[in-house]
């Protein structure tokens, strides 16, 4: 027992009780604060779209076409897009309506075994396995340019051989005028169709000397590869005057009419998309001016060609036809 | 404003607000915004404007629904961050993406229907950006004021038009916005229904 008082620490390392409390509140606030504003950040970060680049960041080796490829005429010496935007970047609005959704969801679609139907005004209808389709025709390689109806553009050296190859092959009667095409139907592999936002089957059609145009394309590949799914595997149509959607994925049947077929997008908004939706520069979309567009992978937006440039090729087939009325 | 018991509360907001925005300016130019950067960025600083815009007209329904008062001090922050959203999307659209091609903003705006009703909405959204500070309230007096800012539901309404109209087939996620703006909407007309009821009783009460 001692009477001294216990020793007590010098005041000067005693911390005052109000300075003491006010620290606690500081780092209470201070937590608060950084858990609400990343709890914010957090949440909006989530409300923005998600930007995915899945894929592979360079063309991969799998599916690589072996045998010999033909370089075809028309090409564009135009530096192509890079194969991740071109297999990443797609409308393809059966696997979903985010660009991404396709490179994403189009796994489940299955290409082989695949057939394709032709039938309608030829003299040889029939339906032909897809490996022996397109073992009728060498393959050729075309860089086209690409322009979509939203304003975007971009060089896709695609593979495939000419439709009029085909139709020529299936001998059209005198009685064709057009040239119809169907999408598979079937929600398990194209789970978008299961909701009814467009009349599926995609459809899409040609008038028959459009078809017959030797830039026109039945595509099988791109960049020397098979087609990747969400760019339309294993055939599907490349019209390059035309605005994208025109150029039908995962065909499954051809059919040659007499009349005008309906095609997918004019019977979801015929003010906006017409029957021959060639590029027109002059004519606008109701939600986009198509005297420009941005190529995709460039930063500056550049003006659009008449039929995307290729207004020598095709500019003939519309002689006389006043195009903003025939959009 | 030094006893509010969150001091934390609007800096926060402030901080976690602008973080997407900060994440836009260093993922644009480094490529990380996918294929087609400059669509992405303008569909994020878009649905944030949205998004900050119907938060900021939910301040009040929550104290009506919740008794909470807490939102009506970070409702001059969300209504901020959304105008500052809606100026980066103008912006991003006029110099990113048409490169100040003045013919074409201008066709762009007397001529597409979509482009016309976000114009509006952002032109209705400045005067309440100038006015958001305490000297103004004081200066045009709280129910001037508060009429003035009420041209923030127009602004939203006319937002989600201009959503809806963009969208080329799947209108799901703006009618979403639509419908939370229209609830929000619907509890400030019961409000002041219930208000004129007790009005009325209380002057039938009390006849002058």
């Amino acid at each position: 027992m001692s009477d001294t008082p216990p020793a007590e620490p010098p005041s000067s390392e005693v911390t005052p009780e109000k300075t003491y409390l006010r620290r606690r509140e500081l780092l209470k606030n201070a937590g608060l604060f950084a858990g609400t504003a990343v709890a914010v950040a957090g949440g909006l970060h989530l409300l923005g779209r998600k930007q995915t680049r899945p894929m592979d960041r360079f063309v991969p080796d799998a599916g690589r076409v072996t045998f010999p490829v033909v370089k075809g005429p028309y090409d564009t010496d135009e530096p192509p897009t890079s194969y991740e935007d071109v297999t990443t970047y797609n409308n393809f609005y059966e696997f979903g309506f985010d660009k991404n959704d396709p490179a994403r969801f189009a796994h489940t679609l299955k290409t082989r075994p695949w057939s394709v139907v032709i039938d309608g005004e030829v003299h040889k209808p029939q339906t032909v396995d897809m490996e022996q389709l397109s073992s009728w025709f060498p393959l050729e390689e075309r860089v086209y340019r690409m322009r979509c109806v939203e304003a975007w553009s971009m060089v896709i050296p695609w593979l495939g051989f000419p439709l009029a190859a085909l139709l020529q092959r299936v001998a059209p009667t005198s009685h064709a005028k057009y040239v119809a095409f169907t999408t598979l139907l079937d929600s398990e592999q194209m789970p978008g169709q299961r909701r009814g936002l467009l009349d599926w089957p995609y459809t899409e059609a040609l008038r028959l000397d459009e078809a017959q145009h030797p830039l026109t394309l039945m595509a099988t590949g791109l960049y020397g590869r098979e087609l990747p799914n969400q760019n339309g595997a294993p055939l599907r149509l490349v019209v390059p005057w035309k605005y994208g959607f025109k150029g039908i994925k995962s065909i499954v049947r051809i059919t040659l009419t007499r009349e005008e077929p309906m095609t997918t997008w004019r019977l979801a908004a015929p003010r906006e998309y017409g029957f021959y939706a060639n590029v027109n520069p002059a004519v606008s979309h109701p939600r986009w001016s198509q005297a420009s567009e941005r190529r995709i992978g460039d930063f500056e937006r550049r003006p659009t060609l008449p039929f995307n440039g290729y207004a020598e090729q095709v500019a003939h087939l519309y002689t006389g036809m006043d195009l903003r009325r025939f959009y | 404003m030094a006893s509010s018991p969150y001091p934390w509360l609007n800096p926060a907001l402030v901080v976690g607000g602008l973080s997407p925005l900060v994440m836009l300016a260093v993922q644009g130019p480094r490529g990380e915004l996918g294929p087609n950067a400059i669509e992405a960025a303008l569909h994020q600083t878009g649905l944030l404007a949205l998004v900050l815009l119907l938060a900021s007209l939910a301040c009040t329904p929550l104290r009506l629904v919740a008794g909470w008062t807490w939102p009506a001090r970070v409702r001059r922050t969300l209504g901020l961050l959304a105008f500052t959203y809606a100026v980066a999307h103008f912006l991003v659209y006029a110099v990113v993406d048409q490169g100040l091609a003045w013919g074409t903003l201008w066709a762009d705006v007397t001529e597409r229907p979509f482009i016309t009703v976000g114009f509006a909405a952002l032109v209705l959204l400045v005067p309440l950006a100038v006015t958001s500070t305490n000297r103004w309230v004081r200066r045009l007096g709280f129910p001037r004021w508060q009429r003035l800012h009420r041209l923030a539901y127009v602004a939203a309404a006319l937002g989600v038009v201009h959503f809806v109209w963009r969208v080329k087939k799947d209108v799901t996620e703006p009618l979403l916005y639509g419908a939370v703006l229209a609830v929000l909407l619907a509890l400030r007309v019961g409000e002041a229904l219930r208000k004129r009821r007790v009005r009325a009783a209380a002057a039938a009460r009390n006849p002058a």
